[in-house]
């Protein structure tokens, strides 16, 4: 085998080996995710009764109850992923296996591309359960949903998900007091400029131009199109999710990078809090 | 008891015709909060100073020092997990700073925390790391057993989670993990502190058969003077950041005119070896 091959070889190794671990913790704590389930169920259920209370005809309701749904959905699915790749850091610190992790001949690369795809996974599964579940309690009817579609998009979007994730998963290592928790910042402001619950039209012109930058406006606008009125994949809806990418993957390797090399020289790697 | 030598190395980048370890003048220092200076003020304070040795392949080499002498930085500068401030350190001819997915491959580490996912059972902690070294599930199916037999790990505790397993028990699993990847520079940074008796005996004659049966190099760092003189060809004294000497223990206790190692840390630094740390020593310590 050549170098090249056994170094992909490897790599490909260690990203199953990522993989695998997240579903040995996932196996341990499913009573917990269990548990945090239930409260991101009951979470969507007073955002979606909202439409129950604006007194519109039952259409109107309906169609208002399953934006509201697709916008909690994608807020807890972006949630998943974010928790996923900022803990790439913080859940190893709080274990105490970090410097081992980081010690290991396994690109970083790979490392966070590992933890992603088990986040997207993880992710995709809880938010089709949390959508049948808020559905159904609700009585949405959904007679031309396209799921195939909202779906795939949602892959799409994933892929810009993780790199903005990367960057975000970089403050723990900055500050291992509060950075985790700044990760959950940078998720609630991108979903406030996206349209999480509105459109974007009715926020100031200034918010709009970030809308336009942030992969969650255009996994909104596709997934509310295909499960409302059934539209395919649009490309109005791939084509910005895919230059995103382009950029963010990148971008959030590279901070990432920078990021580690700080710690790595102020001794910030392995520190409790 | 089972050998060590059966593990398989992966295909390494190992060179023969130089030594296991070389540094030259390798200096780290961190920047601290002071607050004898005020709230704000922040002081360079050297954590290691113009260290200088070598480790010939093979051999086993004992740092001695205190609390916030600097071993652990050592030990983590060897194995990628810091960035040097000058100086430079070679492990068999890759550049530690540079050259560090080599280098990885290389080392590995056991330290004075077990460090593990607590919830996942040991040979799942120990599968999770041999896929970072590029080892397949079907070489971990048998490796892991092999491995945890080797360190006398109880067959039947395998599956169960580390949190319910002692100390000695998950020190021996951390022993299990650097071994399964067939390292050739050891890094034992006080392996058997906090350990009881006869945990600590057990660990010391697993370092003892890893030597006898494996090609590794070991770098051993620790405050345990008997435990240093016990295992290792040369003794060095790391005090404060500075080497202060590296050779036979022999050669040490004939330099100071002295019986025991206690007596030369004393000759040496004008300080009883188990004197109560300066405050200065904390502000060295890497890691709070």
């Amino acid at each position: 085998m050549t170098a090249i091959g056994a170094t992909l070889r490897q790599e490909l190794i260690g990203l199953g080996g990522i993989v695998e671990r997240n579903v040995y913790l996932t196996k341990r704590y499913l009573l917990w995710d269990i548990a945090f389930m239930v409260w991101t169920i009951a979470n969507t259920l007073t955002i979606v009764f909202i439409a129950r209370a604006v007194h519109l005809s039952p259409a109107q309701e309906n169609e208002l109850a399953t934006k509201l749904l697709v916008g909690a959905v994608i807020w807890a699915f972006l949630g998943i992923i974010f928790e996923f790749v900022t803990e790439t850091v913080a859940w190893e610190r709080w274990e105490g296996t970090i410097e081992y992790t980081f010690m290991a001949p396994l690109s970083r690369t790979t490392h966070l591309f590992g933890m992603g795809a088990y986040a997207v996974l993880y992710g995709l599964i809880r938010a089709t359960i949390l959508f049948f579940a808020v559905a159904l309690f609700i009585g949405i009817h959904l007679p031309n949903a396209n799921f195939g579609a909202a779906l795939a998009l949602l892959g799409i979007a994933s892929i810009s998900f993780i790199g903005i994730g990367m960057m975000t998963s970089v403050l723990p290592l900055v500050s291992p007091e509060k950075g985790a928790q700044l990760g959950f910042v940078a998720q609630g402001m991108m979903l406030a400029v996206s349209g999480v619950y509105y459109p974007v039209s009715v926020m100031p012109e200034w918010m709009q131009s970030i809308a336009k930058i942030s992969p969650a406006t255009y996994a909104l606008r596709g997934d509310r199109a295909s499960i409302v009125d059934g539209a395919g994949l649009a490309w109005a809806d791939v084509w910005p999710l895919l230059v995103i990418a382009v950029v963010a993957i990148p971008l959030g390797l590279g901070i990432f990078k920078r990021g580690e090399r700080y710690a790595k020289k102020h001794g910030k790697l392995k520190r409790s809090g | 008891m089972s050998s060590f030598a059966a593990s398989k190395p992966v295909s390494l980048p190992v060179r023969r015709d130089v030594p296991a370890v070389e540094v030259r003048n390798l200096r780290k220092e961190f920047r601290r909060r002071d607050r004898r200076a005020g709230r704000f003020a922040r002081r360079r304070m050297p954590a290691l100073s113009d260290i200088t040795f070598t480790i010939k392949r093979g051999e086993c080499v004992a740092i001695l020092g205190q609390n916030g002498s600097g071993k652990s930085t050592l030990v983590r500068l060897l194995s990628t997990l810091l960035i040097n401030d000058g100086g430079e350190a070679r492990i068999f001819g890759h550049d530690a700073f540079r050259d560090t997915r080599a280098i990885r491959q290389l080392v590995n580490r056991v330290s004075v925390e077990a460090s593990f996912f607590k919830k996942m059972s040991a040979s799942e902690n120990l599968s999770y790391a041999a896929r970072f070294y590029g080892m397949p599930p079907s070489k971990t199916r048998t490796e892991i057993p092999r491995i945890l037999e080797a360190v006398g790990f109880p067959a039947d505790r395998r599956r169960e989670s580390m949190e319910n397993l002692s100390r000695g028990m998950q020190q021996k699993v951390a022993l299990a993990r650097a071994l399964l990847t067939s390292p050739v520079l050891l890094l034992l940074d006080e392996p058997t502190t906090g350990l009881d008796p006869r945990s600590k005996l057990e660990v010391q004659e697993f370092i003892r058969e890893v030597r006898a049966t494996h090609d590794a190099t070991i770098l051993l760092c620790t405050h345990d003077m008997a435990e240093a003189e016990a295992l290792a060809d040369r003794v060095g004294l790391l005090d404060r950041g500075e080497l202060l000497f590296l050779e036979p223990v022999e050669d040490v206790k004939r330099r100071y005119g002295v019986e025991t190692l206690e007596q030369a840390f004393f000759a040496a630094t004008g300080r009883a070896f188990e004197e109560e740390a300066h405050e200065d020593d904390e502000y060295r310590e890497v890691f709070g």
